[in-house]
């Protein structure tokens, strides 16, 4: 059971593949390699995927998922443009995931990471370290407080920039609904032209992962504020099982 | 037009990226300060029942290099086969560890203990079993697979038994180098090239 009252029990509804961006794809070169070349072995899924870690709120320390004050040393804020970064978690059921960790990371406001193996030449923020986590409410409400990442460059085509972006990891109520994807922000021009963004075939879905610039949750004279909603896999729902959903 | 279904579709994947550990494993990315310790550093605490084991191998393209930006999580039962928050279970066993390949060797280490076998839903036991989920820069949805034991009787496994081609099911099984040592690779393309899952 949830912490909610819904059931977990069931087999996950399977992946539809074509709507997930495509393993090998030569334009984003690295894909090229490392992509399998075999088909996927598919089956019902088991207890070894309905199941998964759940965390509690214990794990969370005040400024998780604070990003412009949470790498701070002396309460100075991040530098860049302030923006609430919002959403639900929900399932391909439309119900709610609560109580599930999300942790996000990013470059900082000139698309440099905090990384031992970032050597691009936009410097670092002090302030700035860019992880963050936190865990979903009982509605699967999740918010972050962040800096607005910069573009980057990166070596794949002779001048591919990435879009503006943050990385997104969420683990759902068992192992076989983990996800990791990223969020794009409305209106960059970047998005059209990135092949990592490309990888996704079916436009529609690209779509899915550019999140919305949401006034009504902005916040005057502090911060803008994006909307990005999240479906995990959902568990296969039937009056016609041995034993009764629930049960 | 019909009517339309009640469903939802999931969120498209994408890459982990090169800098997955900033998120994920913190300390690795040269970013400690931020959480008092990484998450899912060992899927153990002291005192977990049954034997503890070390798994060792690395993920390797399709060219035979090994990734040096792989990040990897398990998940599994306890020493009888129970997972966390099953009644009954070890409450020493949490079952997931999240770990990374080394940024030198590629080399990633997993110290476990041994799973038991876990019921199948048409009756049966699956063999014991880790599961495994890899991603890393160039992999566009995480792959999942699973680590079998040699030392263990994978013959009537479900998961194991699907797979037509039955030089591929070694890919699955960790061989034993020692007692209580496995060496298990993951071959992402190619000669060898391990079973990834769509379960």
């Amino acid at each position: 059971m949830t912490d909610n009252g819904e059931t977990d029990a069931g087999p996950l509804i399977p992946r539809q593949r074509h709507m997930h961006p495509v393993p090998y794809d030569p334009e984003y070169k690295t894909s090229v390699p490392r992509s399998p070349k075999w088909p996927l072995l598919s089956m019902e899924s088991t207890p070894s995927e309905e199941t998964g870690p759940r965390f509690g709120h214990s794990l969370l320390g005040p400024l998780d998922n604070n990003l412009i004050l949470n790498f701070s040393k002396d309460g100075s804020p991040a530098i860049g443009e302030r923006i609430l970064m919002h959403g639900r978690v929900l399932d391909e059921n439309a119900r709610p995931v609560p109580h599930t960790l999300v942790e996000i990371w990013q470059a900082n406001a000139g698309g440099r990471y905090r990384h031992v193996k970032d050597n691009y030449l936009a410097p670092l923020d002090p302030n700035f370290g860019g992880c963050g986590r936190t865990i979903t409410d009982a509605e699967g409400r999740y918010q972050f407080l962040t800096i607005r990442p910069g573009a980057y460059p990166w070596p794949n085509r002779a001048n591919d920039w990435r879009p503006m972006h943050i990385h997104i990891s969420v683990f759902g109520h068992s192992f076989g609904q983990r996800l990791i994807t990223q969020m794009y922000f409305e209106g960059d021009p970047l998005i059209d032209r990135c092949p990592i963004a490309a990888t996704i075939k079916e436009r529609s879905q690209l779509d899915r992962l550019v999140a919305p610039l949401d006034m009504a949750r902005a916040r005057p004279l502090d911060f803008l504020a994006y909307k990005f909603d999240i479906v995990l896999r959902g568990r296969r729902q039937t009056m016609f099982e041995n034993r009764l959903e629930g049960m | 037009m019909v009517q339309s279904l009640d469903t939802m579709i999931e969120t498209p994947s994408q890459t982990a990226g090169p800098y997955v550990h900033i998120g994920c494993i913190p300390s690795f990315a040269g970013l400690p300060g931020v959480y008092p310790e990484d998450l899912g550093l060992s899927p153990i605490a002291p005192g977990a029942k049954g034997q503890v084991i070390t798994i060792t191998g690395a993920v390797i393209d399709g060219t035979g290099w090994a990734l040096r930006d792989a990040m990897m999580e398990s998940w599994q039962p306890d020493a009888a086969g129970r997972f966390a928050g099953q009644d009954g279970a070890d409450p020493a066993v949490s079952g997931f560890c999240r770990f990374a390949a080394d940024k030198d060797s590629g080399l990633f280490t997993l110290t476990t203990v041994k799973p038991g076998p876990v019921p199948h839903r048409s009756g049966g036991v699956q063999a014991p079993h880790i599961s495994l989920w890899i991603v890393a820069r160039g992999i566009n949805i995480g792959l999942s697979t699973r680590i079998y034991f040699e030392d263990e009787d994978n013959s009537a496994d479900p998961l194991l038994s699907r797979i037509e081609q039955r030089p591929r099911v070694d890919t699955l099984i960790a061989k034993k180098t020692a007692e209580g040592q496995y060496r298990f690779d993951i071959r992402l393309q190619g000669d060898n090239e391990t079973v990834f899952l769509d379960i």
